[in-house]
């Protein structure tokens, strides 16, 4: 290594030292966001189209599986807070997310299952050919979202640095999914 | 939010074992040899098939010898009908674009050497990138499926507009099954372009070397940067468009059908849909792609300009800000597919005016170039020759585009060859000229052994005049009023062409076979080339700092540390006119 003093670039930065989960995670954000953007417009110029709009009426259900999604982002923020502060009972904060997510998902099956009831399925009219395309997808997911805090939970048991960002970036995915299921339930009830 | 130590990539340790080493590697290496071989056996087949329907359409009721085994239905006797014509024409597009080139420049070179000259051990998600390729080649498997069901492909084009490609078999040949593995298989390209464009953005982010600040990334690096970031965006919409294609076909689901359609004297079952949307989802994927397919060839030519050039480009700094700006306008100018679609034409003025700035940053790329060149004392080596050609087939191509920009003369220019001449020019013979290029220059490190150049020149010389010759006069034939994607040229008007028609097809055929030359000396002189030493072209960049090829974890277990920019060139260096960017000479003076 020389010792001869290096003009450094005008204007550059320290080489980047973030964790490539944490990018990882908020790419897969932007990818998953543009393509419920594309089926959002697809959505509002199918309602444009033809004149087989029917309204229907969204399953109650959809409105506690929210609350259950929404409070499995909460107990998701407790679990990486108290790791962070290295408090007890990480775990049982994840394990208790898992299952009100898998909870979310079982809502989301009785959910459709109300709807068939009805006897819409998904060709039966563009509106509901939506509700399902955008409830599965969403609904799948969450699965992958559930598969990953499995995968957390793997490598929370082995004591490594590794333990902070790989929950971090768990969250990120998790909070964005239930902000995104927000997000459609509010297409779903004002569109169809 | 966390703090943490650099990361540690590499932790998984040398593979043992072939299977490991060389068919399911997770090293970034093997992986983008094997996306370049995909696209090698991909260009192959796409080029055979823009021979047989060149010869189908100078000597239409010929026979081709064994085409019937190929397919009963398709070509009887050997003569093909006009929905296999079609059916040739999609699959040809589609395996172009999508496995040739997006893949070779982009997956192929960009997984071989973006770690490598960020100066990472490996790309930041190795078992994802893995995953990219096997995905994508399920993908290949599943197009070329379509050949040998009984049906056939598809004939709706590489666009695979609705409601053609959406009906179903009550449309005619290829629209079954064969529509049905299309989507299949561009649904899974998407998922494997996105696993990738994950793994260029971390690594470019997170895993560059210590010295190495986004100011001192080589041009190359940045063009694959820009272009995953474009890519991310752009086939998270095509995979949607995908799904909702496989909907309408399987499903039952109206969203690219309208009512009322009688097929084949069925009427068709769905209705409400808007054929539109399906040109609007997939457009707008569409022209990102071609980006796609351009901006990863412009990075490869600038980076292999400068070594040859021995002196930096009059500016990088504003041809990646270019770059971006190219990418950051491809998203706005969708429409220019559509002028005549039926819409607003009001919209098509709206999206003219992008078209034609977007013309603004690749010209502004373009003059860098031919200002930097001039006066250079320039190395002419094969890798060089193809990128010149690269500049002159891009402007070549890229002129016709003004006119396209305008709808009212795309008003008689939509659809016909002149639309052929252009895309074929400015992005599908430039980006393969980006793709040899690339080779040519950096075979050495990948084998340890260089190419032969006279061979090299050769194979350059006959594809650059027969590209000319081919496509130049598609250009005339458009003017002419020649429509595109038909099989056989039966009206009275289209009959004086069909001299021309002769030509470009003999200029294709002779074009094409000069390839055995490259393919040729790609083989030899993998196993029988001379060896080459570590940096044959003096370049500066970190990938001409580690062996060829380089170790597993690309240096031999030295942490490299970055002190220079990558375009030292013309200037008192150790080892002559260059500084190689973790060479820890000073600074030059006056810099």
């Amino acid at each position: 290594m020389s010792s001869v003093a290096l003009k450094p670039e005008r204007g550059s930065q320290p080489t980047a030292q973030t964790s490539p989960a944490l990018s990882g995670v908020w790419v897969a954000v932007a990818a998953i966001t543009m393509s419920f953007a594309a089926f959002t417009s697809s959505l509002i110029i199918r309602q444009a189209s033809g004149n087989d709009w029917r309204h229907l009426a969204l399953p109650g259900i959809l409105y506690l599986n929210t609350m259950v999604l929404l409070a499995s982002s909460l107990t998701l923020e407790i679990a990486r807070r108290k790791q962070i502060s290295e408090l007890a009972g990480t775990r049982s904060w994840l394990y208790l997310t898992l299952a009100l997510g898998s909870a979310f998902l079982v809502g989301q099956g009785v959910a459709w299952r109300q709807m068939r009831g009805q006897g819409l399925y998904l060709a039966t009219s563009p509106n509901s050919s939506f509700f399902y395309v955008l409830t599965v997808l969403h609904a799948l997911h969450v699965l992958g979202g559930l598969l990953g805090f499995l995968y957390v939970i793997r490598r929370t048991a082995r004591a490594s640095v590794w333990r902070a960002v790989t929950a971090d970036a768990a969250a990120v995915y998790w909070h964005f999914l239930a902000g995104l299921w927000v997000y459609l339930l509010l297409v779903l009830r004002t569109r169809l | 939010m966390s703090d943490v130590p650099a990361p540690v990539v590499h932790q998984h340790a040398p593979p043992t074992g072939f299977l490991r080493k060389y068919v399911f590697s997770v090293d970034h290496k093997v992986i983008g040899k094997q996306y370049y071989g995909l696209a090698l056996v991909s260009v192959f087949l796409g080029m055979l098939l823009s021979w047989l329907m060149r010869f189908h359409l100078v000597w239409t009721n010929a026979a081709i010898p064994g085409l019937q085994v190929l397919s009963k239905n398709g070509a009887p006797g050997g003569v093909m009908t006009p929905e296999y014509y079609l059916s040739l024409l999609t699959m040809h597009g589609t395996l172009m674009v999508f496995f040739v080139l997006t893949n070779a420049p982009f997956a192929g070179f960009g997984n071989y050497f973006l770690p490598i000259q960020v100066g990472a051990e490996d790309m930041a998600f190795p078992r994802f990138n893995m995953m990219s390729f096997w995905v994508t080649f399920l993908a290949f498997l599943v197009l070329v499926t379509s050949f040998f069901i009984p049906d056939g492909p598809p004939t709706s084009g590489w666009t695979a507009y609705a409601p053609l490609s959406a009906v179903g078999k009550d449309a005619g040949p290829g629209l079954a099954w064969g529509q049905n593995l299309w989507a299949i298989s561009i649904g899974l390209f998407c998922v494997g372009q996105l696993l990738g464009s994950l793994n260029f953005i971390a690594t470019t982010l997170d895993l560059r070397t210590k010295g190495m600040t986004l100011s001192r990334l080589p041009i190359s690096t940045w063009a694959w940067f820009i272009t995953s970031c474009i890519g991310l965006l752009a086939f998270a919409v095509l995979l949607p468009a995908c799904v909702l294609l496989i909907l309408d076909r399987v499903a039952g689901t109206s969203f690219f059908i309208p009512a009322g359609l009688v097929i084949s004297d069925h009427l068709q079952p769905h209705s409400g849909g808007s054929p539109l949307l399906w040109q609007h989802l997939f457009w707008f994927f569409g022209q990102p792609e071609v980006y796609i397919a351009i901006v990863p060839a412009m990075g490869i030519v600038s980076h292999i300009l400068m070594a040859s050039m021995r002196k930096p480009l009059l500016s990088v700094k504003v041809v990646y800000s270019s770059m971006i700006a190219i990418g950051f306008l491809s998203y706005m100018v969708w429409g220019h597919h559509m002028f005549l679609s039926g819409m607003n034409p009001f919209s098509a003025l709206v999206f003219s005016f992008p078209t034609l700035v977007i013309t603004i940053p690749a010209t502004i790329i373009t003059m860098i170039w031919i200002g930097s060149i001039y006066g250079a004392n320039l190395r002419f080596h094969t890798a060089s020759l193809f990128s010149l050609g690269f500049i002159s087939v891009f402007v070549a191509g890229g002129v016709s585009g003004f006119f396209l920009a305008q709808p009212s003369l795309d008003i008689y220019l939509h659809g016909t060859y002149f639309v052929v001449g252009h895309f074929h020019m400015v992005m599908g013979v430039a980006a393969i000229f980006g793709i040899l290029a690339g080779t040519y220059f950096w075979f050495p490190k990948m084998t340890g052994r260089m190419m032969n150049d006279t061979l090299g020149k050769i194979h350059f010389w006959i594809p650059f005049i027969g590209v000319y010759c081919i496509f130049m006069p598609f250009h005339f034939l458009g003017f002419a009023g020649n429509v595109r994607r038909y099989s056989t040229f039966v009206d009275d008007y289209l009959q004086p062409l069909l001299p021309l028609h002769k030509f470009i097809s003999i200029a294709a055929f002779i074009t094409g076979a000069a390839q055995l030359i490259f393919l040729y000396n790609l083989i030899y002189s993998r196993f029988k080339g001379a060896p080459a030493p570590q940096n044959p072209w003096e370049a500066t960049s970190l990938e001409w700092t580690t062996t060829s090829p380089p170790p597993f974890d690309n240096f031999g277990g030295r942490h490299v540390v970055v002190n220079h920019g990558p375009n030292e060139y013309g200037v008192k260096g150790a080892h002559g006119d260059f500084i190689m960017q973790d060479s820890a000479e000073p600074e030059p003076a006056g810099d």
